[in-house]
């Protein structure tokens, strides 16, 4: 059974449907047993860093995640799950769970491009990714994928090793981030059609181990 | 880099999509769960649901569409007309939408978009715009005149006023709806829509007007839209989604080609 970390952060229903349709049985839960008990987890959210980590305290659920990198379960984080295993969010300095060293950023504001000029913040829509090097999650998905974004800040984590994947937005940010048994998207693959769709159905049959 | 969204928008009223589509085929559909698998399908970027049930106690009915609609696609779609309250907005989004738009109600109670916007974050909730070009004066100093019901009620409020206000409150993304350009084919706004995308931070989806591939193509650049709402243009069957992108991308506007 796959755990999908309810920590009572937005739309936890949608990364729920999207496995039920690649056919893997899946739960929306906090009950600290069934997340134990179970083979896989999926740690999504939307909203603010902040309240998240104060969301999991209050539950009791900021450790399940370092527990389930330990037991070498495979973790997926999503957006703002991705951003929080992180050491710290510059979202009102907010300090997060720490199983990835790195911080997350505000896109600096105005964000400007050569090519584009003056960019929105938030980052939102379909933009791409560029591959830094081969990971099982995300075999299949080739140049001109391309995935949804919603975010405004962004990740950056301390070692060049642990980005799989790269997003163009002014600058170049970390959009996929891989360490050990842990992989983590900034865009939402439940939300991303069918490049989105395989990221999950790889997720879902992933063995936890990294290639490298 | 971001790509430009293409955005079919389905109005439904009792739970059957007004208008229908026309494929090549020449089938007529009326199943807006069916429309939007065929459009998910087809290569659209997002799709806009647009309730025109008249009385509210049939809103249930839209609701079950809603969520038929999140099991079948899996690219952010929203659902506006009606949408008065918080409450009305939690269902929608519990149902399985992305977003929520709000357009009169905002209008009449702008707080609506901050409790919105606090409730469930900014970027769920849209803020719909009709607007109509009136000439510019005192009190409408961009020219564009915020309207309700459809343009026959003028609010006497500036289109960019708004806009600002509106972000400032923390819409996540406007949707800026011409009433003089809607249904004529003659191309979008392309005046107001490229003020207000340059003034605020956040994303304006252009609405109303499209009859060729030329105005699509002319909003998302001297028009400076992030997104382009279609309607009758693939509805129709004039042009598909694939052909739409296939010219933007030979003009150089980025969009998403792989789906």
């Amino acid at each position: 059974m796959i755990a999908i970390i309810d920590y009572e952060a937005g739309n936890l229903k949608s990364v729920e449907r999207a496995v039920n349709k690649l056919g893997f049985p899946c739960r929306v839960t906090q009950n600290l047993d069934e997340i134990a008990a179970s083979e896989r987890i999926i740690f999504p959210g939307v909203g603010a860093a902040g309240k998240a980590m104060a969301d999991l305290s209050r539950l009791g659920l900021d450790q399940v995640m370092g527990d389930a990198l330990r037991a070498r379960k495979p973790i997926l984080g999503i957006c703002l799950g991705t951003q929080i295993i992180l050491e710290e969010s510059e979202e009102n300095g907010t300090r997060c769970l720490g199983l990835v060293r790195g911080r997350v950023r505000l896109f600096p504001q105005p964000l400007i491009s050569e090519k584009e000029g003056r960019l929105k913040v938030p980052h939102m829509g379909w933009n791409g990714i560029r591959l830094r090097r081969k990971h099982p999650v995300l075999d299949g998905i080739v140049p001109g994928d391309e995935f949804y974004f919603v975010h405004a800040y962004y990740p950056v984590p301390e070692s060049e090793d642990l980005v799989v994947a790269g997003t163009d937005y002014g600058i170049e940010f970390a959009s996929v981030i891989g360490h050990e048994n842990l992989i983590a998207t900034q865009f939402h693959p439940e939300k991303s059609g069918r490049a989105g769709l395989r990221i999950l159905e790889n997720f879902c049959t992933w063995d936890g181990r990294d290639v490298e | 880099m971001l790509s430009k969204r293409i955005i079919p928008c389905l109005d439904v009223k009792d739970g059957k999509t007004t208008k229908g589509i026309k494929f090549k085929e020449n089938v007529d559909i009326g199943d807006p769960v069916e429309m939007a698998r065929l459009y998910y399908e087809a290569g659209a970027d997002e799709i806009v649901f647009y309730d025109i049930t008249a009385s509210s106690d049939r809103r249930d009915i839209m609701i079950d569409v809603v969520r038929r609609v999140a099991e079948e696609i899996f690219i952010p779609f929203s659902v506006g007309g009606g949408i008065r309250t918080i409450g009305d907005m939690r269902q929608v989004l519990l149902a399985g939408a992305e977003k929520v738009s709000v357009n009169s109600a905002a209008v009449r109670n702008p707080e609506i978009i901050a409790q919105g916007a606090k409730a469930f974050g900014s970027q769920c909730i849209v803020l719909g715009m009709d607007v109509k070009k009136v000439g510019a004066s005192s009190k409408i100093p961009s020219g564009y005149e915020i309207v309700i019901n459809g343009g026959r009620t003028h609010m006497g409020m500036d289109a960019l006023a708004w806009a600002r206000e509106a972000e400032n409150l923390g819409a996540g993304e406007i949707c800026l709806n011409s009433i003089d350009a809607d249904g004529t084919q003659k191309g979008y706004e392309m005046v107001l829509t490229p003020l207000i995308s340059e003034q605020v931070n956040i994303p304006v989806i252009a609405s109303g007007g499209a009859g060729n591939i030329d105005h699509i193509h002319d909003v998302l650049t001297d028009g400076k839209a992030d997104a382009a709402l279609v309607a009758s243009i693939v509805h129709y069957g004039t042009y598909t989604i694939r052909e739409i992108k296939d010219a933007l991308q030979r003009r150089g506007v980025k969009v998403r080609m792989r789906w």
